[in-house]
């Protein structure tokens, strides 16, 4: 490799009259499509950091009773409002692992609040695989193993604890099994209508596209959260909370479907004077089978990406939902339901820990929004 | 004449609109099993109190609860007499309010007003927010002024509304001295309008508007900066950069106007999300807008309240997304919807 004068690089080797001057790109051009859009993915760093953020967050999820330390309707009526605790590694200038100080609570009677104070003689080493309160992985197997507890005698409030001293740390983990998934179920539900509507008024057009198409139009003008706040008012206090999921996720859904579907109605109405649709169409192709084998796949890439990008708003919906008292309930435990609880200003001044819930709201969005931006720009490999 | 032919025709879709989206609320707001009066019938039954079943009773009847459904509809609509005098929405008459046992329109009254105030406050926020931010990122783009901003941005989008309002709240109060709760000073409630009133309800409206404009401002900044950056790129700009016209100058002639449109358009998206976020925030903040109370009704199965309400709320979107759709048309020529002459 020389440097020439004016900073370019010019390769030592001798020239080749023979050597194919294409190879390079013909290997780009023959690269099956996946390998395009990974390596133009690869390249948004902050879409890839988010996007394995996510991957390793939903895998971990049936496993959050796993590495919780604690159960989240588990109370310790000594520890209400403790603030949280560090965990540390030197004792007295010599490492004995990790350990926690043991704590104790007093009830201060002038300010009318819990005061703790940490007993910093006493170094209680953190117990590993130990054997806890009980839970169930995926609803399959029961066990109390757990990746951490509190030493006997002491407790392990990462974050804290809330009103009733139940563990805020474990708390999040839990909720995040239902904060992260109404999304997807949101999605999916949204996707399924998006798909169905779009495509049939672009496919068909005519009198049905005219009518879903006003349809879609109402649905966008109408401010989402009142909408959502009068349907989930409308789902029966009886229910069990897994049927109140999951009603709040179709709620989201079902309230979510009309920009995708305006989305693909526009592709069809593109798509369908395609030559390769009217060959479809001549051959006897059923509309059901246009639309599923040649139609839909052309874009299904990008919808998928713009999906992604609505996920964040079911997230904070869901959120917003249990604040307000109108999506999921106690004992239910999501991230919404949390901050339930920091609804006051005193809350939030006396007993900051409580808020904690919001930052992994908002960096799991956050990771939705870089992830989603990503995909999109890197769906389409052949554009310049 | 064109103009004054289409406003008319975007009307008449907005009133049309209007009638399907108050089947749609009346729909909604009867999904929930059973009703308040039947509940409270019940309840004064088991508990034998003759008073006031007779007054429940009479009510039951007088709001047309015994009737079928799509009679009671007419009848909450206006369009056909209720059976004793009640006259319905399009008479003036928004029924009654059996949670707070007070006519809707007296418990609504000021808080309508203070909902539009609100909201018109936030559109302010976001035009006046998103366009100087929006511009200086496409024309600092890839610098730190473009990356600053968009991770605020993305921030903005990604941190819930009420979350925001509480933070914002304590901290203003702690370090600005800003008021904490409410449109205005609790003792200027229930007042005439006056001048200290004006100056105590824009006090108070700062946090609030700021938080309900913030996620609004975000998305609206980085619409604008990518159709900035667009325009930025095509040859004209080149041209007028050849031709030697200062920067600002190239920057503002041409192709701020051109990437404006959408900013314009974008209204109608904007503007229901914004009436959304003023719901929520205004219940976290105890705003005396529409929000609490909405949530109340829906609560507790108020229905006519909750009714007037989301009814009020629908049409406050439609009639912004009609004015943007006509000021649309009017700033650009060459917008002309329907068919061609």
């Amino acid at each position: 490799m020389t440097i020439l004068p004016d900073g370019r690089y010019v390769s030592d080797a001798p020239y080749d009259e023979n050597e194919d001057l294409s190879a390079i790109e013909r290997a780009d051009l023959d690269m099956p499509n996946w390998k395009l859009v990974w390596r133009a993915f690869r390249k948004h760093r902050m879409a890839l950091i988010s996007g394995i953020f996510l991957l390793v967050g939903y895998l971990l999820l049936p496993f959050a009773g796993f590495i919780a330390p604690y159960t989240p309707n588990e109370r310790n009526a000594d520890y209400l409002y403790a603030p949280p605790q560090g965990i540390h590694l030197f004792h007295d200038g010599k490492f004995i692992g990790p350990y926690v100080y043991p704590t104790t609570a007093h009830a201060d009677l002038v300010n009318y609040r819990w005061d703790y104070t940490t007993d910093k003689t006493n170094a209680m080493p953190l117990e590993f695989f130990c054997k806890g309160g009980e839970y169930t992985i995926i609803g399959l197997f029961t066990t109390n193993r757990h990746l951490v507890c509190a030493p006997a005698g002491a407790t392990l409030f990462l974050f804290g604890s809330d009103r009733l001293g139940r563990d805020v740390f474990s708390r999040i983990l839990y909720g995040a099994q239902l904060s992260m998934t109404v999304g997807l179920i949101g999605i999916t539900v949204s996707f399924l209508l998006g798909i169905t509507f779009g495509s049939i008024a672009g496919y068909f057009g005519g009198k049905i596209d005219w009518v879903i198409q006003r349809a879609i139009e109402i649905l966008r003008s109408l401010p989402e959260l009142p909408l959502w706040l009068a349907l989930s008012a409308a789902v029966p206090a009886s229910w069990g909370p897994v049927a109140v999921f999951f009603m709040i996720s179709l709620i989201l859904g079902a309230l979510d479907w009309p920009g995708l579907a305006r989305a693909v109605r526009s592709k069809f109405l593109a798509l369908r004077e395609e030559e390769y649709v009217k060959a479809a169409e001549v051959m006897g192709a059923k509309p059901v089978r246009v639309i599923r084998k040649h139609l839909l796949p052309n874009f299904l890439s990008h919808l998928i990406a713009s999906a992604t990008l609505s996920i964040p708003a079911m997230i904070l919906g869901e959120t917003a939902l249990s604040f307000l008292g109108l999506g999921l309930r106690a004992p239910a435990v999501s991230w919404g339901v949390m901050l339930n609880d920091a609804q006051h200003l005193a809350s939030i001044e006396i007993y900051p820990w409580t808020a904690i819930p919001m930052l992994p709201i908002i960096i799991t969005v956050l990771a939705f929004s870089f992830f989603g931006d990503g995909l999109r720009d890197s769906l389409d490999p052949y554009k310049n | 004449m064109a103009i004054l032919r289409y406003a008319t025709l975007r009307f008449i879709t907005m009133l049309l609109t209007l009638l399907v989206v108050s089947v749609l609320i009346f729909i909604i707001i009867n999904l929930p099993p059973g009703d308040y009066l039947s509940n409270q019938l019940t309840e004064l039954r088991a508990t034998g109190q003759e008073a006031g079943i007779a007054k429940a009773e009479f009510m039951y009847h007088e709001y047309a609860m015994d009737r079928p459904l799509w009679e009671q509809y007419t009848i909450w609509m206006g369009f056909t007499p209720g059976p004793q005098g009640y006259s319905g929405m399009l008479q003036g008459d928004f029924g009654w309010s059996f949670e707070f046992d007070r006519p809707v329109s007296e418990i609504v009254g000021e808080a309508l007003w203070l909902t539009v105030l609100v909201n018109v406050a936030a559109v302010l926020f976001v035009y006046l927010v998103a366009l100087p931010l929006g511009v200086l990122a496409a024309a600092k783009a890839k610098t730190w002024v473009d990356y600053t901003s968009s991770f605020v941005g993305y921030l903005g989008l990604a941190t819930p509304n009420f979350l925001l309002a509480l933070m914002l709240f304590y901290y203003g109060h702690r370090y600005f001295d800003l008021p904490i709760g409410g449109l205005m000073a609790p003792e200027l409630e229930g007042e005439p309008m006056s001048l200290e009133k004006v100056k105590s309800i824009l006090v108070h409206l700062i946090v609030p508007t700021f938080v309900i404009g913030t996620a609004g401002a975000a998305g609206m900044m980085q619409r604008l900066r990518a159709n900035l950056l667009d325009e930025l790129g095509k040859p004209y700009v080149e041209t007028a950069r050849a031709k030697g016209l200062p920067p600002a100058k190239r920057l503002w002639k041409y192709p701020l106007r051109m990437a404006f449109n959408p900013f314009v358009a974008d209204i109608g998206n904007l503007l229901p999300s914004l009436i959304s976020g003023s719901v929520l925030v205004s219940v976290v903040l105890g705003l005396q807008t529409i929000g609490p109370a909405l949530l109340t009704a829906l609560k507790t199965q108020d229905q006519f309240l909750a009714g007037f309400i989301l009814l009020f709320v629908a049409l406050l979107t439609l009639v912004g997304t009609m004015i943007s759709d006509v000021l649309l048309m009017l700033l650009d020529p060459r917008i002309r919807y329907g068919g061609r002459d």
